[in-house]
């Protein structure tokens, strides 16, 4: 065989093997039981429709801002899909590193017709962020604490509230969440936060008033440490994300309670990187038009428990799949915990962010 | 020899490693003040191993050593006041030549004049006064040889030891160094115990020899009694070129006896190692002490000229004599020329003083 | 030969009559090439993974074209407004902004210049937003009146001013606020004190760094010690048992840190059982510096062993026992012959667990809580989350500097090579 036809040969075997084998199509979460239960709702019911698809799982989700930026300056976008918080996406957007979306166009409208973006509503907090759960940022506490004397917390401000709730809690080592917690509890309408952070006096109060607890807090990063600490009885209180604190409670059967009051909500949701080549982009679109509808965001809920981000979902939310127990009393939007909630104002954080978060780190430091 | 003039005294020292196998095996030996003796050895014969117990690096399993008429077992080795000169030296690199010399002083807490006065001395006894601010790496192997010696002297020890210091060096430069070594030891008195497994070295530098073997002194004498008498197969072996001759003792006859070899030759010897008739015995006979053209001598055999070998100042024959092919002799080259041929068989005789009956090694 | 040339005598020549500097030049040439060849995939390596990201990091921290580029008429024509004289730029440059705004808004770039502009001025962000949103509603003429209805901020001097500072292709905004400083609206000066954290992290990250080198130095020596003097088989296991840390996946290790140093972790409940601790007093010895220090020198002390070791292994056991010979005690012997032996050791492993530790930035995330993380937090925050890369380049490069400087100073005290890595 000389060099010619094996050169031909071996283009030939390819080409007919790249039209055999399936398509990689690169989808970023999270990780853990939140990658796991996009698994289970969203990859498995749509690969075995479409075999020719093989998804491939990345969970770099905390650091996509950055990689987005990186792929795009070396002008080679590895990623089809990236789950991001909604504050990640806001900032994608703004450098022009995620898609904008149409959404009555590219997504599936609600089983009685309602179109998308109704649907969804306005949980659509930028144009290229579609919403996929609502989770919320609140508190666990152990309910064994022999020193509160039998006391519970009742609201957020037993977090700040030493003398009847005493021992270590633990923040987020991030401003966000705690300025706005600090000032409702230092008296601070809700509908005056953040007017009030807004100002150079707001935010001392508000770390004037993360000053009483600062030496009783062990502050986190990950979503993880969290219920480690309260399992270890490090914490006796902390936040953390609500779905962390369910399979504390319900899997690990730990002594902690949920204290939803003040639970901020957020979204997390998915981002398509600008600049994918027609037939990536095409394979992308047809995954999220299944993968965003109604019965397949309804799914994921027997997983995990983050509410559904359409309104057409909600009433379809059943058990968990493993535990069997019924899983809307334990949805962050279920009334019986919705009754004192305090939306992320995304606007607001995407432009006093940075200098927060100079001044938190600096209050941290001292 | 009284007491005081024994510096060094070992009573019985035994030293094992493993609690299995002894290494040195109950040493007895007195070194007189001022001496130089050198303990002599193949590897592994425990000499190194005594040097290293007198020194206080290693400790004596059994039995005492004495210095000064004092037991120093338990005298960490700082406090023992040995000088010591180690195989590659030991020279600290991170130091100037004159203050490695400078330490054992500064250690001893001398003045800083006094130190310099010392090092200044002692640098021109082994004349090398200009290289005090070089290191030792500047030094070539017999310069550093020679700095070690210093070190190990400057501070004035009555005992001084040395692991085979002349190890390191190439033939010529050790030939010079041993005579260097000797003159210091003649000018300033000082005992020396020397280890080594040169013999010509130790021939050239001992006032006497211990020759070690297998952890017991095998024979302790001055360089020429162990060459002429030695007292068994080992030393005969180990010190000198030898011709080896087994046999039977068959007679014995005040100093002297007769020896039938395992071919029926029959030779008179000196009897040395050996106890009655009928003993076995090894012959021990040196090649210079064989002669040509036999006349009046004691002893007369046959041998055949296996290989000559022309050296200059003298011609090694090898022989077949006796079933030995491996004799040995030595013939002075006096300028007339020798009909000796490769395959020729010739007379060859010695006296019976020279031939040393000894014990026998299998 | 060359003494022969140089004093003008016959120029020695090869067989075939070439000169003999001219053949042995290239016969050595054919050598460096062939040399240049052998290493050329390493230099092309270091040149693309190393050389290059660090000069495009150097360019980073002062490069701001992205005002220039979004809005380049507004640049030109606010270069002609006097920025002193207290009124706002006349019609002009709002037109100018106007047009530049038409384009960036369908480019989708006027969001990306707000969150570049929110890192020097709260703001920015929405301001751009806001008025991306508008501008292609605008009616023709009077865009002045027009902008400031939009937002009352293009109504304020201050903005304008803001702009002008920021229009040039390079600024030193970046570098200004990785000391603490900013370049405002009116010029250069030290933040609030409540507001600085970068000095005083490069502080405490020297400081920690220094502190974990110790440690290290003070738990490594003992140990490579021993590594040297023990024979072989012992001294193996035991240079396992140090690499174990090499092997052992980072959460893993962090996770054993925490269940033995936490408040109800090991140690404490060890304390508090034998009675030394009481129970509501437990120590605290993670989430703060002492977590850092423990956690850090446990990772790196591999790093100070091996170069010790290595050093250690080739002094001779013969120079302590000439010491001690020449009548220097156990503890003067050490000090006086071996310990000056091992300075080349000390230091390479000192220069490697303190460069090492400089840049560590999971370690102190994980079990430093607020007071024992280091400026590479910071950094890896601008980076990862910010997207502030400009500020995390400039903190970059002086904490380049700053290794740089200690190198230098350790050459002039030390002597760089005084450093033997193994």
């Amino acid at each position: 065989m000389n060099l010619k036809t094996l050169i031909l040969a071996t283009t030939a075997t390819a080409m007919f093997a790249g039209a055999a084998v399936a398509k990689d199509m690169t989808i970023v979460s999270w990780g853990g039981a939140y990658s796991a239960s996009q698994n289970n709702a969203y990859h498995k019911p749509y690969m075995e429709q479409h075999p020719d698809i093989n998804i491939i799982n990345d969970e770099s989700s905390n650091e996509a801002v950055a990689k987005l930026r990186a792929m795009n300056e070396a002008g080679n976008i590895t990623w089809d899909l990236v789950d991001v918080v909604a504050s990640d996406a806001i900032r994608l957007c703004d450098e022009g590193l995620a898609m904008e979306i149409n959404f009555d166009e590219m997504l599936a409208p609600a089983p009685d017709g309602t179109p998308a973006s109704e649907d969804f509503g306005d949980l659509i907090v930028s144009d290229c962020f579609i919403p996929q759960i609502v989770y919320s940022t609140t508190f666990g506490y152990r309910s064994d604490v022999a020193e509160w004397n039998g006391k519970e917390p009742q609201d957020i401000c037993a977090v700040f509230d030493l003398e009847n709730f005493p021992g270590k809690r633990s923040l987020e080592k991030r401003p966000i969440n705690n300025m706005e917690w600090a000032l409702l509890c230092d008296g601070v309408a809700k509908d005056e936060v953040y007017d009030v952070l807004e100002t150079e006096e707001g935010v001392n109060r508000a770390l004037a008033k993360l000053d009483t607890i600062k030496d009783q807090v062990v502050w986190w990063s990950a979503g993880a440490e969290t219920p480690q600490l309260l399992a270890d009885k490090e914490v006796v209180i902390g936040s953390t994300y609500n779905g962390r604190l369910f399979s504390l409670i319900e899997e690990q059967k730990q002594p902690v309670k949920m204290l939803w009051d003040a639970q901020v909500f957020d979204l997390d949701g998915w981002i398509i990187p600008t600049g994918l080549p027609e037939d990536r982009l095409q394979m992308v679109k047809d995954y999220l038009y299944f993968a965003t509808d109604t019965q397949r965001l309804a799914d994921q809920a027997k997983y995990i428990s983050y509410g559904p981000a359409r309104k057409s979902s909600a009433p379809l939310v059943g058990k968990h799949a493993t535990l069997g127990i019924d899983m809307a009393p334990h949805m962050p939007t279920d009334p019986a915990n919705a009754t004192n909630t305090f939306l992320y104002n995304y606007e607001w954080w995407a432009d006093y962010r940075d200098d927060l978060d100079a001044k938190f780190q600096a209050w941290l430091t001292q | 020899m009284s007491e005081k003039d024994i510096i060094v005294s070992f009573s019985e020292v035994q030293k094992s490693y493993d609690g299995v196998s002894l290494v040195v095996k109950n040493l007895n030996l007195d070194i007189q003040r001022g001496e130089f003796l050198t303990m002599l050895g193949p590897s592994g014969s425990g000499k190194t191993t005594c040097l290293m117990m007198l020194a206080g690096f290693e400790s004596a399993t059994h039995g005492e050593i004495y210095l000064n008429g004092r037991p120093i077992n338990n005298v960490p080795p700082h406090k023992r006041g040995i000088g010591m000169v180690f195989q590659n030296y030991a020279l600290f690199p991170h130091m100037t030549v004159a203050e490695n010399l400078a330490f054992p002083l500064q250690v001893r807490k001398m003045s800083k004049a006094e130190q310099e006065q010392k090092v200044k001395r002692a640098l021109e006894m082994v004349e090398l006064g200009a290289f005090g601010n070089r290191r030792p790496a500047q030094l070539s192997g017999g310069q550093q040889q020679r700095v070690a010696v210093a070190r190990a002297l400057v501070f004035e020890p009555e005992l001084v030891l040395m692991d085979e210091p002349l190890g390191a060096l190439d033939k010529q430069l050790r030939e010079q160094m041993q005579f260097e070594i000797k003159h210091i030891h003649e000018n300033l008195g000082v005992s020396v115990v020397y280890v080594t497994h040169d013999q010509s070295e130790a021939l050239t530098m001992s006032d006497r020899i211990a020759v070690f073997n297998d952890g017991i002194i095998q024979q302790l004498s001055g360089p020429d009694d162990l060459y002429e008498d030695p007292q068994n197969s080992f030393v005969a072996q180990f010190i000198g070129e030898n011709n080896k001759l087994e046999g039977k003792v068959t007679h014995v006859n005040g100093s002297l006896c007769d020896v039938e070899l395992d071919d029926g030759t029959r030779l008179k010897a000196d009897k040395v190692n050996v106890n009655a008739v009928g003993d076995r015995t090894t012959l021990s006979l040196r090649p210079e002490r064989i002669e040509f053209e036999p006349q009046g001598l004691e002893n007369i055999v046959k041998g055949k000229v296996e290989e000559l070998i022309y050296l200059g100042d003298h011609i090694r024959v090898r022989m077949d004599v006796a079933g030995n092919r491996e004799f040995v002799v030595k013939v002075r080259n006096r300028g007339q020329k020798r009909d000796l041929a490769v395959g020729q068989m010739v007379d060859i005789g010695w006296a019976a003083d020279d031939c040393k009956a000894l014990d026998f090694v299998q | 030969m060359t003494d022969t040339t140089a004093n003008g005598g016959p120029v020695l020549t090869t067989q075939d009559g070439t000169p003999l500097k001219v053949s042995l030049a290239r016969a050595l040439r054919r050598e460096k090439m062939r040399s240049l060849v052998l290493i050329a995939p390493l230099l092309i390596f270091i040149l693309v993974s190393f050389l290059l990201p660090i000069a495009d990091m150097l360019f980073r921290s002062v490069e701001n074209r992205i005002v220039a580029d979004t809005l380049p008429k507004t640049v030109a024509a606010l270069s002609a407004w006097n920025a002193s004289s207290g009124e706002l730029p006349d019609e002009n440059v709002y037109a100018a902004l106007h047009d530049d705004l038409l384009i960036a808004v369908d480019e989708k770039s006027h969001t990306r210049l707000g969150s570049r502009l929110n890192y020097e001025l709260s703001g920015m962000s929405s301001l751009f937003r806001k008025t991306g949103r508008r501008v292609d509603r605008m009616d023709e003429g009077n865009y002045k009146e027009q902008f400031i209805k939009v937002d009352k901020d293009w109504g304020k001097v201050e903005t304008w001013l803001f702009l002008k500072r920021y229009s040039p292709k390079y600024t030193p905004g970046y570098f200004l606020n990785a000391v603490d400083a900013e370049y405002g609206i009116e010029g250069i000066k030290m933040k609030p004190e409540d507001e600085r954290i970068y000095l005083y992290l490069f502080w405490r990250t020297m400081f920690l760094s220094m502190v974990i080198t110790g440690s290290c130095l003070l738990l490594g020596y003992p140990i490579a010690f021993l590594l040297a003097n023990l024979p072989l088989r012992y001294s193996n296991l035991l240079m396992i048992l140090v690499l174990l840390p090499f092997w052992t996946s980072l959460l893993v290790r962090t996770s054993a840190w925490k269940v033995l140093l936490q408040q109800q972790g090991v140690i404490n409940d060890t304390l508090v059982w034998l009675g030394l601790v009481s129970n509501t007093d437990r120590i605290v010895m993670i989430n703060n510096q002492t977590g850092t220090i423990i956690a850090m020198t446990h990772i790196l002390l591999p790093f100070m062993i091996l170069p010790l070791y290595s050093v250690m292994r080739t002094i001779s056991p013969s120079y302590m026992r000439a010491a001690r010979s020449l009548g220097a005690t156990d503890w003067t012997a050490f000090w006086r012959v071996y310990f000056p032996q091992t300075i080349p050791g000390i230091g390479a492993g000192a220069i490697l667990v303190f460069i090492l530790s400089i840049g560590y930035y999971i370690t102190p995330e994980l079990v430093g809580g607020t007071d024992g993380i280091f400026i590479s937090n910071r950094i890896a925050y601008h980076i990862s989350s910010s997207l502030n890369w400009g500020l995390a380049a400039a903190l970059g490069v002086i904490l380049l500097s700053l290794v740089l400087l200690l190198f230098y100073v350790y050459d002039k005290i030390v002597g760089i090579d005084n450093v033997k890595l193994g």
